[in-house]
């Protein structure tokens, strides 16, 4: 018998849904596409699996008896990073977790696991770096507002770090790539979604938007930043390894005001 | 705000606290409470980069570089001809604030030159951090200098607003900080150190049975050394640290190597090059003592006082001990796994609980992430295979070196004659 390819909605939910119908109709599985990325295989049938809200729970119940919370959030943190062919190794590792006696979160010996803890570091390291480079500026409407591109869609997993911290001024942090944002109003976070202007900028501070003195303090800290540097001591390739390239044009610092 | 003065002293004064190594802004444990701002329970976040590759995580900055103090291996020494500034309180706070809304950091790295004496140079650095504790309701990190010499009074405040003090030793040695700071006193330095230890102590102990004792000092001390001023070895300044570690539960000691910054004859000479190989394998040897078990007399010692600048300390230690190996991956306890070359910390705990399911073998050893072109000479893992190791030491050392591709080697950029 051929496999199947299975294509989804490109939701969490979807995926789980994709489990579920490979168990319930017990399906040799070659490999899982969100539907706006699948292609046609020729010796593989496909088969487009429907996003079912309760089947999605159930799946979830069945792992949260199995793996452990953090073996959980592995998973999210794993379909958070939007890389091509994920679906099919949290495929694995999900029937791996479901086959064994015993809990194998840490079995970095079983490929598909292995795979889990080396996406979840990379997805780690951009929640780490958006935590970090976010910049906001100071709107007219006492908005503190961020732009953000980042590789893996860590929006959703940045939004506590932010709450507890900035709990008494409002912003939003907005992904441009993905076109939502998270807005926190003095009392809650919610996801938002907006129309931009184009000549909003990433740095800079258009009048039209943005508070009188907010370019001065771009200004303050690029003097800052100019001035820690010790010229005797220069390493760019331990720079650049820290602030990749692609990060520089939303980075206060680095980036000659648009 | 007069931005234009404000950005004049903060270029002088940025530039002048620029050779404090200490960046780190965790391990406290001061959560955001009633909505207020910022937080700094978690780790510590580097919000940037400068370009010679150290992190930016605090907005670090003296209060005012005019100093009393004539010290050699110090830019604010009173006898540079340099341009003095002096931040007003007010003006501290408000660029920590600003520049924390807009998350360009952590916190607040505050130290100064001793413009009067200690006790009004300390007293205008706590009331800074008073101000952001208690009128600006702020939660981020700070990190205050003491000043030498400060009276236990003031020490026992800084620290109810301070989530970490610091005090420079500067110079590893007694004998050093006399020929290059003659106007120091060595007991100056320690005494504010011993009164923030002891205060911490007593506050641990009695908020183990008080629930509302305020924290104080809560992400503790660090120190820092100036590195390859004085001629020290490397034995003497591992030996200082490690006195601070035991004695003074010092969170960290910092290596800085020096940066000549003076024309003195006691002083290494202009543009004399930053030890930065150095200041690595101090950093080095340091992680190997408070996170992998070694005591410092293992590494250095009167027979080795000086570190191997072409590998590594715990490759060195490997190669001096080699009774201790090979040792086997699968049945090893953690303390030996963790001296083996080429394996760090991480490495060591996948190893754990990787082989509680199979025993590992060179294929799962190379997932799992071990340098390999250090580590095969000193293991044997579930496989037929292994690397001959009955090299002698110096024959292990150069083939090492020459299958490992440092950052540190130069390029020697040689053509060779025949091409």
């Amino acid at each position: 018998m051929n496999g199947f390819i299975l294509k989804y909605d490109g939701s969490f939910e979807g995926l789980l849904c994709c489990v579920f119908e490979a168990y319930h109709q017990k399906l040799q599985i070659l490999d899982i596409q969100p539907l706006d990325r699948a292609a046609d295989q020729l010796f593989a049938e496909s088969l487009e699996v429907n996003t079912d809200v309760q089947k999605a729970s159930r799946v979830l119940k069945a792992l949260q008896k199995k793996t452990s919370s953090q073996g959980l959030l592995r998973i999210k943190w794993t379909f958070l990073s939007e890389l091509p062919g994920m679906e099919i190794q949290l495929f694995r590792a999900i029937r791996y977790i479901f086959a064994s006696e015993k809990p194998v979160d840490a079995d970095y010996s079983e490929d598909s696991i292995l795979y889990l803890a080396q996406t979840i570091k990379k997805v780690g390291r951009e929640k780490h770096r958006m935590e970090a480079f976010v910049r906001f500026r100071l709107t007219h409407d006492g908005i503190y507002f961020a732009l953000i591109e980042p590789d893996f869609n860590v929006l959703p997993i940045i939004s506590r770090h932010f709450t507890s911290r900035y709990a008494d001024q409002e912003w939003i942090i907005y992904d441009l790539k993905r076109g939502f944002g998270l807005h926190y109003d003095k009392n809650s976070t919610q996801f938002i979604q907006l129309d931009l202007p184009e000549n909003v900028g990433i740095s800079g501070a258009p009048s039209e938007y943005f508070a009188n003195e907010e370019i001065a303090f771009q200004e303050l800290w690029q003097a800052y930043f100019n001035n820690v540097n010790i010229k005797s001591r220069v390493n760019t390739r331990l720079h650049l390894q820290h602030v990749p390239r692609r990060y520089w044009k939303y980075l206060t610092e680095k980036s000659s005001f648009a | 705000m007069d931005f234009d003065r404000i950005k004049e002293k903060l270029s002088i004064l940025a530039d002048a606290a620029k050779y404090d190594v200490s960046c780190s802004s965790s391990g406290s444990k001061r959560k955001n409470t009633n909505k207020g701002l910022g937080d700094s329970s978690g780790m510590g976040i580097c919000h940037s980069y400068t370009e010679d590759g150290r992190c930016v995580s605090l907005l670090k900055i003296l209060l005012t570089n005019h100093c009393i103090f004539d010290c050699a291996y110090c830019v604010t020494r009173k006898s540079n001809d340099i341009k003095r500034a002096a931040f007003k309180v007010q003006e501290v706070v408000d660029l920590t604030i600003s520049f924390y809304r807009r998350n360009y950091i952590e916190g607040l790295f505050l130290s100064s030159g001793i413009f009067k004496d200690a006790d009004t140079t300390m007293e205008r650095l706590i009331q800074v951090a008073k101000k952001l504790r208690e009128e600006e309701n702020f939660n981020g990190y700070i990190h205050l200098k003491s000043i030498p010499g400060a009276s236990d009074e003031l020490m026992r405040e800084a620290g109810l607003y301070a989530d970490r003090l610091s005090v420079n030793i500067e110079i590893p040695t007694k004998s050093g900080l006399k020929l290059l700071a003659p106007d120091k006193n060595h007991e100056d330095f320690m005494k504010p150190m011993k009164k923030v230890k002891n205060e911490i102590i007593q506050y641990k102990q009695e908020s183990r049975i008080i629930k509302s004792t305020p924290k104080y000092a809560p992400a503790g001390q660090s120190t820092q050394m100036i590195v390859g001023a004085t001629g020290e070895s490397d034995r003497d300044i591992m030996y200082t640290s490690n006195f601070f570690y035991k004695n003074y539960q010092m969170r960290r000691v910092y290596y800085s190597g020096y940066v000549p910054v003076a024309n003195d004859p006691r002083l290494p000479a202009l543009g004399t090059q930053v030890p930065v190989l150095r200041e690595n394998r101090l950093y080095q040897t340091d992680w190997l003592m408070r996170f992998y078990g070694f005591d410092v007399r293992e590494i250095l010692n009167n027979d080795y006082p000086h570190l191997d600048m072409e590998i590594d300390p715990k490759l060195s230690w490997a190669l001096r001990n080699r009774e201790h190996f090979p040792v086997n991956i699968n049945r090893a306890d953690k303390s030996m796994l963790l001296r083996i070359p080429g394996v760090g910390l991480k490495s060591v705990n996948k190893i754990l609980q990787a082989r509680k399911f199979r025993k590992l073998n060179w294929e799962h050893l190379k997932k799992i992430g071990i340098a390999l072109n250090r580590a095969q000479y000193f293991i044997t893992c579930d496989s037929r295979i292994w690397e001959k190791n009955d090299y002698s030491s110096d024959r292990l050392k150069q083939i090492i070196i020459q299958n490992s591709a440092s950052k540190f080697r130069k390029d020697t950029g040689q053509l060779s004659l025949f091409s």
